[in-house]
């Protein structure tokens, strides 16, 4: 039983605002940052990006060779498990579906999970099906200008359906694999998919 | 302070979230930080009043004794110590910040009880940055934790203004009051920061450029939340 807080009675949102909103959200304005260590600051001349596939065989790119594939540019809502949400962000990166079809040519084969991994070591995993089909990016530009270390920068992953920790900043690979494997806060109590739309933060929820 | 009948207990560092419901069913979430050690009985939240907050004015102006709060949690595995994992520890504060490292220098007092001999294989410090005296959360508390623990140092920095015969820090934390305040990197002190971005982003990356292995630096980022 939900207790009744006597006395409150918050603050209503417009229609639109509470349609757009998870359950649990509240909008912000600002862009918060959180992040579980110091934010690592790897030069772009020893910047790469790997996507290495299941068996072992890796597509790499240099900064600039990365920057060379075509672009894409998505606006969209993000949701952060700590309950903020901001409306209508703007980045500017590669599509992951680029990625796999540029690695393809290099022997790289897709596999139903994929893993995140970060400058720092963190991690977060995801299955394959959700960073495909338009849904993600390897982001580099946010809001017209190059992404800021602590939001991520040089490029994190934007995988804005799912709750945005999945969002891995300062990523450096995509690594396939056949079985799925928890990554940082997956191991850690949140939830293994985070889908803000079923309310999925913690372990447990369903 | 609430007394939550099935908790399963915490550990220091660890936060709630908590939920309102209003009598048509509108609900709002928030997390807030638990202050108290899992040693007390019972569960303490110190929460900063947002002016414009929704929840947060809730807290401090509305609820009194009696009242029944949703809690969910405790959440977070990572920003979080407890004795058996050691130290030394270097906690830095900003502002609200110090509440889940308040947690952790409660945790450690309790564990230990009197005895200066067991404290001593766990020094801790404090830094701790407050605009200025009397914004300084805990600031008895502190003083009489710090007089009674022999390997406790607390430092205070005021950035904005300073009591008459002020004589400790007078500017927000750089690379040399770390320095000065820390302990070498070669100790390996295991170090937890949390206030706001700019005070977590500047601290974390000077500890970084001291020296400090990254994975030894915990950080946890107050956003103001409402």
């Amino acid at each position: 039983m939900t207790p009744v807080s006597r006395g409150f009675r918050g603050r209503r949102q417009s229609t639109a605002t509470a349609e757009r909103l998870p359950p649990g959200q509240y909008e912000t304005r600002d862009f918060p940052v959180l992040s579980a260590g110091p934010t690592p600051r790897t030069p772009l001349s020893a910047w790469d990006f790997l996507l290495r596939g299941a068996d072992g065989l890796v597509a790499r790119w240099t900064w600039d060779e990365f920057n060379a594939l075509p672009h894409q540019t998505i606006t969209t809502d993000i949701h952060c498990v700590t309950k903020w949400s901001k409306f209508g962000t703007v980045w500017e990166g590669i599509s992951v579906d680029t990625l796999l079809s540029e690695a393809a040519a290099k022997g790289v084969t897709p596999s139903p999970f994929a893993l995140a991994k970060s400058d720092g070591g963190y991690t977060t995993n995801l299955p394959l099906a959700d960073v495909t089909g338009g849904k993600a990016m390897v982001a580099f530009i946010y809001d017209g200008a190059p992404l800021a270390p602590e939001h991520g920068g040089p490029a994190r992953l934007l995988v804005p359906h799912l709750y945005f920790w999945k969002s891995a900043k300062w990523v450096r690979e995509l690594r396939l694999m056949e079985n799925d494997e928890r990554g940082f806060w997956e191991s850690l109590g949140y939830h293994n998919y985070g889908d803000p739309w079923r309310e999925q933060r913690y372990a447990g929820d369903e | 302070m609430l007394d939550v009948p099935d908790w399963p207990g915490h550990r220091a560092g660890q936060h709630v979230d908590v939920r309102l419901t209003a009598e048509d069913g509108y609900q709002s979430e928030r997390s807030y930080s638990i202050a108290s050690a899992p040693e007390e009985s019972r569960l303490a939240l110190t929460v900063e009043r947002l002016k414009d907050g929704e929840v947060s004015p809730y807290l401090t102006d509305e609820l009194r004794s009696g009242d029944q709060l949703e809690l969910r949690g405790p959440i977070g595995g990572y920003f979080v110590w407890e004795v058996a994992l050691g130290g030394p520890l270097l906690l830095v504060a900003g502002g609200s910040g110090i509440v889940p490292l308040m947690a952790m220098l409660r945790h450690r007092n309790a564990a230990f009880g009197p005895d200066q001999m067991e404290r001593r294989s766990v020094p801790a410090r404090l830094l701790y940055s407050s605009r200025r005296w009397d914004e300084v959360i805990y600031r008895d508390e502190l003083a009489s934790l710090g007089k009674m623990d022999a390997s406790l140092e607390i430092r205070h920095t005021l950035t904005r203004d300073q009591p008459e015969g002020w004589t400790g820090f007078q500017r927000r934390i750089d690379r040399e009051m770390l320095e000065e305040v820390a302990w070498p990197p070669s100790e390996r002190p295991q170090v937890f920061v949390c206030g706001p971005t700019s005070l977590v982003e500047s601290v974390a990356t000077a500890l970084v450029e001291l020296g400090h292995d990254a994975a030894l630096v915990k950080t946890e980022r107050f956003g103001p939340t409402g």
